[in-house]
């Protein structure tokens, strides 16, 4: 029976290169798909070949761990069949569709599927949001790792989150000007928060770094706003702000904005994965335990594609997931070696509920009830705000996927990743109902825009 | 001023290529949304509001940066490469 297993991974960031090393270690031979041209996921993403910076420059404190999976994945690619640049659109019973590089669609089979997804940033729309210069605070880093650019040079980087203050310490060395860091979350709420961080000391100690670095070199640190708007037509020309009571504004070319982050979910629901709302994540997630077994039988969880834990969460759960995976195939498997690795992730869990009240989404004073009418929510078919709240009102609608179909809000390009979760939460404000109880977007094929040869081509095989 | 700016990563070879006609330059090893915003501050013009567009989250999942090539192709900027002689269009 074991020599007929074939597992597949979907991504090679940290949660699918320790899954695929655990599968390897066990003499398997997994397939592993990853859309980047790289394996390092995001928060470890490699630059272009041609590129020269030292790891120390590009993943700061976070070097060596970068350093040590990168190698991992080297040494144990002839060992694999990886496919990087590879899409997969669409997921059913027993296999994935792919689209390679070339944009030549292929299927393949598996016995055992790892999704190791991970996430983007988790967005709510306000006044501006559309105008060119307005990036995600993922997108500000990825310009300045991947491509040696910075957004800018005058940048305001607004939101809540430990990226917020990374990024624009990373900018500030960078030799951005950072006009301000606009943090949504209180200095209060952090206060309350130390109890759940003090479980992750390290990180604690390198947020706490940065806060003071920014603050050393003179960098406004403002804390409790609420964003207002993106100044400036075609272009950023200033970003305002409520804080402290009244409304302020600055100068600046660019505004880095991001709530956190969400997982990317659309594999495990295009299986069947059973999904619950959850919380913490304030998200509609793919239920999966501690194992990283998800309600499927042959499906396995890592990472945050699942849930937001984190690049170190994430190699544990991959390594964790991936001898569920084994077990489950009738492999032995080193069973102190997952109690270690429960602990930790039990430990990790508790840091994460510390961050998220230290790092709360402003959904009361923000999100939902207090977007304007005329506010665009969706970036793909400028769809707004009045236009949801008009068909729950006119309409009677109570649930998300209906919602769509009537506004086609989250049937755009990016289908719902970006505006799906304000539209549960401008639906639930309008309902008087909390966001996770109108329902979730249910993922379609392909989960991105494919090219039609791609489509074409797949139904003449 | 662009949208981005070169901070370090320049010694990298040229590339040349065409944006709306104009013969422009770019680096191997930029992304074709890399090439476009460090000269331009828009990838395209939306086609609900007639509104410029630059991208938004850079990692392939918002569709924000779609782009024309004469030909009439799209690509999505933030995860494609410059190659020489590509004739992009951002009107």
């Amino acid at each position: 029976m074991m020599n007929s297993l074939s597992p597949v991974i979907v991504g090679a960031g940290p949660a699918g290169i320790r899954a695929a090393a655990t599968l390897v270690a066990a003499g398997l031979k997994p397939v592993v798909v990853d859309e980047a041209i790289k394996a390092g996921g995001q928060i470890y993403r490699q630059p272009p070949d041609g590129f020269t910076r030292p790891k120390s420059s590009l993943y700061g404190f976070e070097s060596r761990k970068a350093d040590r999976l990168h190698r991992l994945f080297e040494a144990i690619q002839p060992q694999i069949d990886y496919r990087p640049g590879t899409l997969v659109w669409n997921a059913g019973a027993n296999h994935l569709d792919l689209m390679a590089p070339d944009g030549t669609a292929s299927s393949l089979g598996f016995s055992h599927l790892l999704l190791a997804t991970g996430a983007t940033d988790r967005i709510q729309p306000f006044a501006g949001w559309l105008t060119p210069g307005v990036f995600t605070l993922g997108a500000a880093q990825i310009a300045l790792k991947f491509q040696g650019s910075i957004l800018g040079p005058r940048v305001a980087f607004a939101g809540t989150g430990p990226l917020l203050y990374l990024v624009a310490y990373q900018y500030a060395k960078a030799g951005a000007d950072v006009v301000g860091v606009f943090d949504t979350a209180r200095f209060a709420d952090k206060l309350a928060a130390l109890p759940g961080l003090l479980h992750g000391v390290g990180h604690l100690a390198k947020g706490m770094y940065y806060v003071a670095w920014l603050r050393a070199h003179g960098v406004p640190l403002h804390g409790g706003i609420v964003p207002l708007r993106v100044e400036g037509e075609g272009r950023v020309q200033g970003f305002a702000w409520q804080g402290s009571g009244r409304a302020r504004r600055v100068d600046c070319d660019a505004v880095a904005f991001g709530l956190g982050l969400r997982s990317e979910t659309q594999l495990a629901d295009l299986l069947g994965c059973r999904f619950a709302y959850d919380d913490l994540n304030r998200a509609w997630l793919p239920e999966r335990n501690l194992s990283g077994r998800s309600s499927l039988p042959h499906v396995f969880l890592a990472g945050d594609g699942a849930g937001i834990a984190g690049a170190d969460a994430a190699e544990l759960a991959g390594e964790r997931a991936a001898l569920a995976l084994l077990e489950d195939a009738g492999h032995l498997v080193d069973r102190r070696r997952i109690a270690l690795l429960e602990r930790r992730l039990q430990r990790i869990a508790k840091f994460r509920h510390g961050l998220e009240r230290a790092f709360p989404l402003p959904l009361a004073d923000w999100g939902g009830a207090a977007l304007a009418d005329d506010l665009v929510l969706c970036r793909c078919e400028a769809i707004t705000v009045g236009s949801l709240r008009q068909a729950a009102c006119d309409l009677g609608v109570t649930e998300l996927n209906r919602l769509k179909a009537l506004t086609r809000i989250g049937m755009g390009r990016c289908q719902g990743r970006i505006c799906g979760a304000a539209a549960s939460a401008i639906l639930a404000a309008e309902l008087g109902q909390q966001p996770g109880t109108v329902g979730r977007l249910r993922g379609q094929a392909p989960v991105k825009p494919l090219p039609v040869v791609t489509v074409s081509h797949e139904d003449a095989a | 001023m662009a949208l981005l700016q070169r901070v370090t990563e320049t010694h990298r070879q040229t590339v040349d290529f065409i944006l709306d006609g104009q013969p422009c330059q770019a680096l191997i090893g930029d992304t074709v949304l890399t090439a476009v915003l460090t000269q331009r501050n828009r990838l395209r013009i939306e086609e609900f509001n007639g509104t410029p567009r630059a991208g938004f989250c850079l990692m392939g999942a918002c569709q924000d940066c779609w782009m024309r090539t004469e030909d009439g192709a799209r690509l999505r900027a933030c995860s494609t490469f410059i190659t020489p002689g590509m004739r992009l269009v951002s009107v």
